[in-house]
């Protein structure tokens, strides 16, 4: 394979799926997991049999084993974990295009969400695991936390205080990402927030870690949701219109190691790395796109998301949010769900789920109409990304 | 009362014995590469620009100034539910690298970016001194 181009719409998502989303459940992780993807492989008109490739979501305490021992998968030929965090999903795509169109894979299954609401509370993280928490907080744990910084609303903070220095960006702009992912999560069944929110109201919400207010947090929900991959061959003789993945990279940073140590603090350089090779895989740009599903794990990283993946000028993208661009009926819908702000936080799986959705058309009162190119970002912790570009 | 000190404390590695050890005597000291000269921090075993594995325990200054910083208004651990809110500080020394402390003599709302700062070492219990940092 001599140019990733060549690997430009060669799969496609054939299903898609999630549990109920909720704060509350006495379902284990693993169950989630199953019923996620026992979902995503029924919309595929699939069998779990049919399944020959994993990937497994590396938090929450679900492992691969668990999954492909539930589900029966007996002759499993190509699974790996993707310690990515909220990059894991977009990532977990890339590798499900690698493992089919090299030929070791014909139906790929990802899976991602954790008991977020019951068990992994990001809260009471710090507190729960006496700060033994994943190797790479090693470093934070030893460096920041004896400081009183604990987990990623201190990190993302930090950083979204120095956009606003270095930009000018104000609260009220990340406020307009809250609210839009509000009124679309209103549109949204499924979503877990749907109590309409004004300017005012996140302006008045209360300050977690300033400057971030609590509705520029996203949720702590339980669910799970997954997604199912085979060759664009094999779609087309699949029960929905396949969405083909015209593009999809991963991106890493300079220095995997911190917030604070990040070269430029104000970027998220794993997803701008991934959008310019998503962009060049698909033949396309940003002004092809019709939505997009912009991991926003906190307003700050959507918005400089939108910045990174290249929808404005680094530094613009404040203004950019504002006056109802970013809203259904606007020039770029995104998060047309609800988001991780507003309808679950499922590591950004669902921002998968919801894309193809779009596509096929199966959205109603929320739908893009005519969309035909969405875009799906994730975002880990320590600086990784991924960014996907779906057709219809 | 340093007996009773519950908050959390740093648990060196063989990588970074040598900052804590340093704090001890009250110094600064900082990872810095024998071979091409450049800081780094937090501690790595390699330096990532010429992959010298040699590297100095530098005294540094202990000058430098406001990164950026935030305010915990919800703690996230129990140790420090009384004081929130309190302000967590990013801050550039002046050899480039950054570190997070606390500024013990400024009020959260007089902080600002590029305010100037500079060390002080904080002995929290017998065996463990924080750096911590004033302005100046």
């Amino acid at each position: 394979m001599s140019n990733i181009t060549e690997l430009r719409d060669r799969c496609a998502i054939v299903g898609v799926g999630e549990t109920t989303y909720t704060r509350g459940t006495d379902k284990s992780s693993v169950r989630l997991h199953l019923e996620a993807a026992l979902n995503a492989i029924q919309d595929a008109g699939l069998s779990p049999k049919d399944i020959d490739g994993y990937f497994a979501y590396p938090h929450g305490g679900v492992l691969a084993e668990h999954i492909i021992l539930n589900l029966g998968i007996s002759d499993l030929k190509h699974s790996a974990t993707i310690h990515m965090g909220g990059a894991m999903a977009v990532s977990s795509i890339q590798h499900a295009v690698l493992a089919i169109t090299s030929g070791v894979c014909n139906y790929v299954l990802v899976t991602a969400g954790r008991r977020g609401y019951s068990e992994q509370r990001v809260s009471t993280m710090a507190e729960r695991a006496g700060l033994t928490t994943p190797p790479l907080f090693s470093i934070i744990n030893e460096f920041e936390a004896p400081y009183g910084v604990f987990g990623v609303t201190g990190f993302f903070a930090a950083s979204m205080r120095r956009h606003m220095y270095e930009y000018g960006t104000t609260s009220r702009q990340f406020g307009a990402i809250a609210v839009a992912c509000r009124k679309h999560a209103m549109l949204n069944s499924k979503a877990v927030m749907r109590k309409p929110i004004t300017l005012e109201d996140h302006q008045n919400s209360r300050m977690i870690i300033d400057p971030l207010h609590l509705l520029d947090c996203s949720l702590e929900t339980d669910g799970a949701g997954a997604v199912v991959v085979t060759s664009a061959e094999r779609a087309r003789g699949l029960k929905h219109v396949p969405v083909y993945i015209t593009g999809v990279a991963e991106g890493h940073p300079d220095r995997p190691f911190s917030e604070t140590t990040k070269v430029v603090m104000t970027e998220l350089p794993g997803v701008r790395k991934a959008a310019i090779r998503a962009f060049a895989m698909a033949g396309l740009t940003a002004g092809d796109v019709d939505l997009a599903e912009i991991y926003d794990a906190f307003t700050w990283i959507c918005l400089t998301g939108i910045e990174d993946i290249g929808f404005c000028q680094k530094g613009e993208g404040g203004p950019f949010v504002e006056g109802g661009r970013i809203e259904l009926g606007g020039k770029l819908p995104i998060n047309t769900h609800g988001g991780l702000l507003s309808e679950a936080h499922v590591s950004g799986i669902n921002h998968i789920v919801e894309g193809v959705r779009q596509l096929r058309g199966e959205c109603g009162e929320r739908q893009v109409r005519g969309a035909e190119v969405a875009l799906v970002s994730g975002v880990g912790d320590f600086g990784d990304g991924g960014v996907m570009l779906l057709r219809r | 009362m340093k007996s009773m000190y519950n908050k959390p404390l740093p648990v060196p590695t063989a990588e970074t014995k040598p900052f804590w050890e340093a704090c001890r005597k009250h110094e600064l000291r900082i990872q810095r590469c024998q071979c091409c000269g450049q800081y780094r921090h937090y501690p790595q075993v390699m330096c990532p620009h010429c992959y010298s594995f040699e590297a100095e325990w530098a005294k540094v200054s202990g000058r430098g100034r406001v990164y950026t910083w935030v305010v915990t208004h919800r703690s996230f651990h129990p140790a420090f539910a009384d004081e929130v809110p309190y302000a967590t500080v990013t801050i550039e020394l002046d050899e480039g690298v950054r570190v997070v402390s606390r500024v013990v003599d400024k009020k959260p709302e007089d902080l600002y970016i590029g305010m100037p700062v500079e060390v002080i070492f904080l002995d929290v219990t017998d065996e463990v001194t924080l750096p911590m940092f004033k302005g100046r």
